[in-house]
């Protein structure tokens, strides 16, 4: 039992970093810092840059592009990106449908998908949450009826992220309305959003962001051949997505990274004459965030491991800590962040504003930013199976309740 | 990186489970057992920490987290902490070549008891805040005083007691420490049981005369000594913690499949299954804390170190009172029986959150440190 990296894991955390640093725009890397999110073009033109470099998507099995890098230099590479921070790979693509594809798809699919996901060429959007199946996602109802070597899609996804840019949608749709359990009608399908029928409507969250909206089908034709696995056994595919999509919530390292920064701000903002860092209380808060980030950090690493040792694909019951720990740390540090503000973090701004402008500025960027931020963090205990979700996983698979 | 336990590991596991089982009803009164402490000794737990050369078997942080986890499922009530964790601490850091290979044999083998008189009345959990007085003269020093909470001090024969030698009562400079024989003249004992039922006892020392040889280390200088001492002692503790809450939530989960009401298994109730679900959470954290404790003590750089420990205790300090109020709350009224065994296991957990410091302590500790990354740009 060693907990400390070895000399070969430090040399290459160094590599990652040096990579990082010589190859993110400068313009990228500012905005981030400062609490942005990265847009579309920086997402990108960053993917690209991993990609040419053949670290576009370090998680996968090395025959489709892996790095063939074991756990822990993935876990090191995943931090580093956090923590600089550089943008990280479009989840939807490189972490939900491309190992959907490579464990459930055909030869066709992959070939077809795959390189073009590590490129970011085709932008991909997640078709789950329906407006009536939220948390119980078996009961979802948009229906895939076959007609020839078609099928026709009629139904409504919601809360679909980044919609607006996608090219491509993977859906669950319920093939068999007849099937014995609701779990048993579903299918995977991959459909193409320039489809004629399907049309993208922006909803806009309380922090006044354009993350996410509704994706409505009327009539869409989807060639069969875009359909992933089994028919009736897309619900595989989806339980393997989900528990995929635990481990990457935890966002450790960003969580780091933002809690830096905070330490920053709170030495220099000030409060009755001294630096808010001094402050008992506050500091307080800051050490029991810290304190409880370094035990999830550890347990990231114990789940890390232990997947390790009992062989791929099948990720530990207890990640569904790291979704409820990790999540609830985002919340914190935003809340911290926005305590530090003060009253300037009542000046508010949109996130997804361009960083600098040439007008006087009423607060410091990171005031304004606080109170979205926080508003929009609120997000991340609800979407990935929220985590009274979790508990219940917890409770059944873990524990047999 | 790596959390695998070697073979040998591993098989140490399994001998100290076997000897520490918990026995079927919840241990009463004070007593432990000279027997087990013999069998400890023939294991060769008792020599675990000391060198090869000190006829020790020279193993370290993660055998003895091994060893106390064992001990916490098993609510081992030998003295192991304060004789083989805090005194072969003491004697392997602060004693001489010789003084440290004669403690180690008598310690090894058994046959010494040891107990850390520190704690005083108005100290709370400052470690600085030492009263009791020693002075010199010129054949050694006269000790005198009272330290109120010693863990197995009604029967050790060996007493490791920190003094004031100079200083003003909370300076770090001025405490050194002495071995003194419990029967010596002027030494007065009045046992009583921990809140867990571990045996203790408040130790007086009325003009207590000890030779210079009888001093540990330099004089004034001993704080850094029981400081680390202490941060090992924490991360055993921590160990034994994780075994502690592992039972009682064990021992919850199977309460709630088997206890019905309503028609059906009071598990079944998802009120109590996400209360089940946040007490795991809090036994996953506090494991990966005890393991983080028991690397960082070891740790060269003491600022570093005793951040890290304080951490682990925060952690346990919280995640065990929590696991152990809500595993009595979902027993409900047979968790509050004497004759139950998860009332020793809650009380157990109780007092180890309030040695060595308690979660707001250590909190403060974290925060004045600035936490566990210092930011210096």
């Amino acid at each position: 039992m060693d907990l400390r990296f070895t000399s070969e894991e430090q040399e290459f955390r160094q590599e990652v970093r040096s990579f990082i640093a010589a190859n993110l725009d400068q313009e990228t890397h500012a905005s981030m810092l400062a609490g942005h999110r990265p847009s579309k073009d920086q997402i990108v033109a960053w993917q690209r840059v991993l990609n040419k470099k053949g670290w576009a998507t370090v998680d996968w099995p090395a025959e489709f592009g892996g790095t063939g890098w074991n756990i822990i230099r993935r876990h090191i590479f995943r931090e580093e990106v956090q923590a600089y921070p550089a943008p990280e790979p479009l989840a939807f693509g490189v972490y939900m449908v491309g190992p959907v594809i490579i464990t459930f798809g055909n030869e066709d699919q992959k070939k077809k998908f795959l390189p073009r996901i590590a490129n970011l060429d085709d932008w991909w959007c997640q078709g789950f949450s329906e407006p009536g199946s939220g948390s119980d996602l078996a009961s979802l109802k948009t229906a895939a009826r076959r007609d020839g070597d078609h099928y026709i899609v009629n139904g409504q996804k919601t809360w679909t992220t980044y919609a607006q840019y996608a090219d491509w949608i993977f859906c669950l749709v319920r093939t068999n309305p007849q099937a014995a359990k609701p779990q048993e009608g579903i299918s995977f399908l991959l459909i193409d959003m320039k489809s004629p029928g399907l049309t993208v409507r922006p909803i806009v969250t309380v922090d006044g962001g354009r993350e996410i909206n509704e994706v409505f089908f009327d009539d869409v034709k989807v060639p069969i051949e875009n359909l992933v696995g089994v028919e009736n056994r897309g619900w595989d595919c989806a339980k393997f997505l989900l528990s995929n999509e635990r481990v990457n919530t935890a966002r450790i390292g960003a969580t780091k990274e933002r809690l830096r920064r905070l330490k920053k701000l709170a030495a220099e903002a000030q409060e009755g004459g001294r630096p808010l860092i001094e402050d008992q209380s506050f500091a307080e808060k800051l050490a029991d965030l810290e304190i409880e980030l370094k035990a999830l950090e550890i347990t990231q690493l114990r789940v890390l491991a232990n997947e390790n040792k009992n062989g791929k694909g099948k990720p530990d019951p207890a990640s569904s800590v790291l979704k409820l720990r990790g999540t609830e740390l985002q919340q914190r540090i935003t809340e911290l962040t926005l305590q530090a503000a003060g009253p300037h973090g009542l000046v508010g701004e949109n996130l997804d504003a361009p960083l600098g402008h040439n007008e006087d500025e009423i607060a410091p960027e990171w005031m304004r930013l606080a109170a979205p931020t926080y508003f929009n963090t609120r997000k991340v205990t609800i979407y990935g199976g929220s985590n009274e979700i979790q508990r219940n996983i917890i409770a059944k698979q873990i524990l047999g309740l | 990186m790596d959390f695998d336990l070697s073979d040998e590991q591993r098989l140490l596991r399994d001998n100290v489970e076997r000897l520490s089982a918990p026995t079927e009803a919840a241990p009463q009164g004070t007593a432990w057992s000279r027997e087990r402490w013999k069998q400890f000794a023939e294991l060769g737990l008792l020599a675990l920490p000391f060198d090869e050369a000190d006829g020790g078997l020279g193993w370290g942080a993660v055998e003895t987290m091994i060893v106390m986890e064992a001990f916490g499922k098993g609510l081992v009530r030998e003295p192991y902490l304060s004789t083989v964790v805090i005194g072969g601490g003491l004697v392997r850091h602060g004693c001489g070549d010789a003084v440290r290979k004669e403690l180690a044999g008598r310690i090894a083998s058994g046959e010494l008891v040891v107990a850390f008189a520190h704690v005083e009345r108005e100290a709370r959990h400052e470690l600085a805040d030492v009263a009791l007085s020693a002075r010199k003269t010129t054949e050694g020093f006269v000790l005198d005083g009272v330290k109120s909470v010693v863990p197995h001090g009604d029967e050790a024969e060996l007493l490791f007691v920190s003094a004031r030698t100079g200083g003003e009562r909370h300076a770090r400079d001025g405490i050194s420490l002495f071995r003194i024989d419990a029967k010596a003249k002027g030494v007065t004992r009045r046992a009583y049981g921990l809140a867990d039922g571990t045996p203790g006892a408040e130790v007086r020392l009325d003009n207590v005369v000890v030779s210079a040889d009888m001093l540990v280390g330099e004089v004034g200088k001993a704080l850094p000594l029981i400081e680390r001492v202490t941060d090992e002692a924490i991360a055993a503790l921590c160990a034994e913690a994780v075994g502690v809450m592992s039972v009682m939530c064990d021992m919850t989960v199977s309460y709630l499949k088997t206890r019905k009401q309503f028609g059906r298994p009071i598990g079944a109730f998802q009120a109590l299954q996400h209360r089940a679900a946040d007490m795991f959470i809090g036994l996953e954290q506090a494991r990966s804390m005890a393991v983080y404790a028991t690397m960082m003590a070891t740790e060269n750089d003491p600022a570093q170190r005793s951040a890290a420990i304080s951490a682990a205790k925060v952690t346990i300090g919280r995640n065990g009172r929590f696991i152990g109020e809500q595993a009595v709350q979902l027993h409900g009224g047979i968790g509050m029986t004497m004759e139950y065994r998860l009332g020793a296991y809650f009380k157990r957990m109780t007092s180890i959150g309030l040695m060595f410091g308690d979660a707001d302590h250590h909190l403060r500790k974290v925060a004045k440190a600035g936490g566990l990354e210092q930011i210096t740009a």
